[in-house]
């Protein structure tokens, strides 16, 4: 015990606790209780009764251990009230109790993220349940970021945690047959996370940059736990890579700044050179993927802060590679901006004609890119109505001011 | 689905519709967006509405009605305008929300119509 008298000291212990156990804590019991739910719920009264008692009593010697004994006392008390489960907290309690008595218990958090991204699992629930029984976030947190009602996000979560529990969804690491296919759910989901959108990726502070650090931090944990998966390490890259430029997507004005005007002296040198590392690790396996592939776009684009100038036509080349294993609209929307600056506007444009017109009745992206190339090709009465569509796509005022500012210089001539 | 989504602006968003220099960016806004909604084929009404000062509130009041100047209630924001959109689900009357230019600065209100 540590002494007694400090109250930030024990209230500090519970949250570090808390930060960095919690998603242990959640994984480890819901796979021997099959319920996160219940799992949760008997966490977070652990949580609270350590709030309550470790200021009295000072900190546990082994903190994570003393709240799993009363997260386990909770969940056999709500197993003995609710007859159905009582048979399983029988067969359960050894187990923890075992937990217990050893308290460097195994990190299951890759079953949980498993979990948390299987294909039974609805798709829009799979980023927010990752988010709250990994990282704790609240339901709250989670709707705004994702831009769902609160109320809709706490069914979406409260149904597939049901769902992991009634179809009895394993926790397991899926079989190496299998494992590159469910990865691929598992980082898409933390993709999601760090904002799937171009505008977030391309600069602007929209509502994922509140969950970019808890994406950056699930990444790393992935890359930690499977070491040997290059998309894991890609996926890392990427989102080390687009993290690097925050600081110099805005201007002292609060204006956005598109990538190619950004000072480089802006973007983080330790950020580049994490995601570089991770590239590299990548690359060893002789695997490519989505991922890699994406991350080396944006490597291609940090070189500029050391060569001073962008190698459109290597750009080009990677999303074409892009589009030969995930063609996406992003990535015939970043093909045709690659092949515009590489090659013409005329290249750009023919590019974005091949893309379906209903794919991109939304995609701010498209508009945006096709009102700058008509700009450039000096048609100035098309490329205003498309500067209008970009505009009222947006959802972001610094990036409506740039598109507006953009659409005024090419209605005054050319660009 | 038919969603309502009401604006609520601030002092500031009204003031910006008549200042010279801030109002070709603010009609500029709300044309986009009004257009973005036509173009993608969602929008089935909508208007803007003049500033509450020159609103005229009648409520019940003491068996009888009587007739006020101005709004109802004062809020930090006022009811600016509204649009009526047609869309699959409240997640996607959210996303179009989000892009209206009050989201930026007051406020939008997203509501359900009821299908009479």
């Amino acid at each position: 015990m540590t002494g007694v008298g400090d109250e930030r000291e024990p209230r500090e212990a519970a949250q570090l606790a808390a930060r960095a156990s919690y998603g242990r804590l959640v994984a480890y019991l819901a796979r021997r209780w099959r319920d996160v739910a219940a799992a949760e719920d008997a966490l977070g009264d652990a949580f609270v009764a350590a709030l309550e008692s470790w200021p009295r009593v000072g900190v546990p010697d082994k903190p994570e251990a003393w709240l799993l004994a009363v997260a386990r006392r909770r969940l056999v008390d709500v197993a003995r009230h609710a007859s159905v489960q009582g048979r399983a907290a029988h067969d359960l309690a050894p187990e923890l109790d075992r937990a217990e008595r050893d308290p460097v218990f195994p990190d299951e958090r890759l079953k949980l993220l498993f979990v948390c991204a299987h294909p039974a699992i609805d798709e829009r629930a799979r980023t927010p349940l990752m988010l709250q029984t990994v990282l704790g976030l609240d339901a709250t947190t989670i709707a705004s970021a994702f831009l769902v009602a609160p109320g809709t996000m706490g069914q979406r979560l409260v149904r597939a945690k049901a769902r992991i529990r009634d179809a009895r969804i394993g926790f397991e690491v899926p079989e190496p047959h299998e494992l590159s296919e469910r990865l691929g759910t598992v980082l898409e989901a933390i993709y999601a996370g760090y904002g799937t959108g171009w505008d977030d990726v391309a600069g602007a502070d929209g509502r994922g940059h509140a969950l970019a650090e808890e994406a950056i931090w699930l990444g790393r944990l992935v890359t930690r736990l499977l070491p040997q998966e290059p998309e894991a390490h890609g996926l890392l890259a990427l989102m080390l890579h687009c993290e690097a430029r925050r600081a110099s997507r805005r201007d002292a004005d609060g204006a956005y700044v598109p990538l190619d005007r950004q000072d480089v002296r802006l973007w983080s040198r330790s950020m580049i050179d994490e995601a570089e590392t991770s590239l590299a690790s990548a690359s060893r396996s002789g695997t490519p993927g989505r991922f890699q592939l994406e991350a080396a776009i944006q490597s291609v684009h940090a070189a500029r802060a050391v060569t001073g100038h962008t190698d459109w036509p290597a750009i080009g080349l990677l999303y074409a590679g892009l589009l030969a294993c995930a063609p996406t609209i992003g990535a015939r929307v970043g093909h045709a901006a690659a092949l515009a600056e590489a090659e013409s506007a005329q290249a750009g444009m023919e590019a974005l004609a091949a893309i379906p017109s209903a794919a991109v009745a939304t995609y701010q992206p498209y508009w945006a890119l096709r009102a700058h190339l008509l700009g450039r090709l000096g048609r100035g009465g098309e490329a205003s109505e498309a500067y209008d569509r970009a505009i009222g796509l947006s959802e972001n005022a610094a990036v409506r001011d740039f598109l507006a500012g953009q659409a005024r210089l090419a209605a005054g001539g050319r660009s | 689905m038919k969603y309502t989504i009401l604006i609520y602006e601030t002092a500031a968003d009204f003031a910006a519709r008549t200042d010279e220099r801030r109002k070709d960016a603010y009609w500029g806004a709300y044309r986009a967006y009004t257009k973005a909604l036509a173009d993608a084929g969602v929008m089935t009404g909508g208007a803007a509405l003049q500033p509450s000062h020159l609103a005229t509130t009648i409520r019940p009041h003491d068996g009888k009605q009587r007739v006020q100047d101005g709004p109802y209630a004062e809020a930090k924001e006022q009811l600016g305008g509204y649009y009526v959109i047609d869309v699959p689900d409240l997640d996607q009357a959210l996303a179009w929300a989000a892009r209206c230019p009050a989201a930026s600065t007051g406020a939008v209100e997203v509501r359900p119509n009821l299908s009479m």
